[in-house]
């Protein structure tokens, strides 16, 4: 079965939370377990946490957009903002390396994002933005198709 | 759902106690009232109760690193205590351990930084 859907949101931080309760709502119809489910919504927070603070530098009338599609035990997110975008992806990318120390980042959002998804694809170019997609493989579905 | 803090001062000792769901936007709030109660009181440790910690991302971990920085730089020590599976998988993804203590509870923390209970 496939099924998908869009949020579009202002980059204020409250919506950190509306973003990763309302993806893991979604998800849901895919009977994930606690575990999957807490990956997802940290992944989220995440993503929407970088869009806000180095895409938009805290600004908070930049929009985030975030596409989700589910099919057949497979999730795909798109996470996207129009900010900055990243100049150096593979730096960004490194375990702990933080663009912004004195805001106590601990450089660990996309090592996370890593760890808990199978896949992660970083597209971004300054001035257009930056474009995370994540997908991952939903052991529970598999289970059930057998 | 947000994120509920309880300090309290047990000797040299600040608990912390997070209840809820820490973010990008419940660390701001939580680095202000953590960084004015280690300058309001004299305390040398920290031990940071976890038990009610529902979410966690890596905005918290921030935060608390920023302040095991703060005490560790005037000799103290950081001990957590009560994590979730969920929460320890990012202090383990991240080495937190290497630099602080884990303990099952409280009292073992508390124990460990020499306070009587």
């Amino acid at each position: 079965m496939k099924n998908s859907m869009n949020l579009e949101f202002l980059s204020v931080s409250q919506n950190e939370s509306f973003a990763r309760v309302t993806v893991a709502a979604f998800v849901s119809q895919l009977d994930p377990t606690m575990e999957e489910l807490t990956e997802i919504k940290t992944v989220v927070s995440e993503a929407v946490t970088n869009a806000i603070i180095h895409g938009y530098h805290e600004l908070p009338d930049g929009k985030i957009y975030i596409s989700c599609t589910i099919n057949d035990g497979e999730m795909e997110l798109m996470i996207q903002d129009h900010g900055e975008g990243i100049a150096d992806i593979d730096e960004a990318r490194e375990p702990l390396f933080t663009s912004k120390p004195e805001l106590e980042r601990s450089g660990m959002g996309f090592t996370i994002m890593e760890n808990f998804m199978d896949k992660v694809d970083v597209i971004s170019s300054p001035e257009e933005g930056t474009t995370v997609r994540l997908i991952k493989h939903l052991t529970t579905n598999k289970a059930y198709c057998n | 759902m947000s994120l509920s803090v309880d300090f309290a001062c047990k000797e040299d000792v600040l608990l912390v106690r997070l209840v809820g769901e820490l973010d990008h936007h419940e660390a701001e709030n939580l680095k202000k009232e953590w960084k004015s109660i280690l300058n309001q009181h004299q305390v040398r440790h920290v031990i940071l109760n976890l038990e009610g910690l529902s979410f966690m991302d890596s905005s918290g971990l921030g935060v608390i690193l920023g302040r095991y920085k703060e005490i560790n730089a005037l000799g103290g020590e950081m001990v957590i205590c009560s994590i979730s599976p969920e929460v320890k998988r990012l202090f383990d993804l991240s080495g937190m351990f290497k630099i602080m203590k884990l303990v099952d509870n409280e009292e073992f923390a508390l124990e460990m930084l020499g306070v009587a209970s």
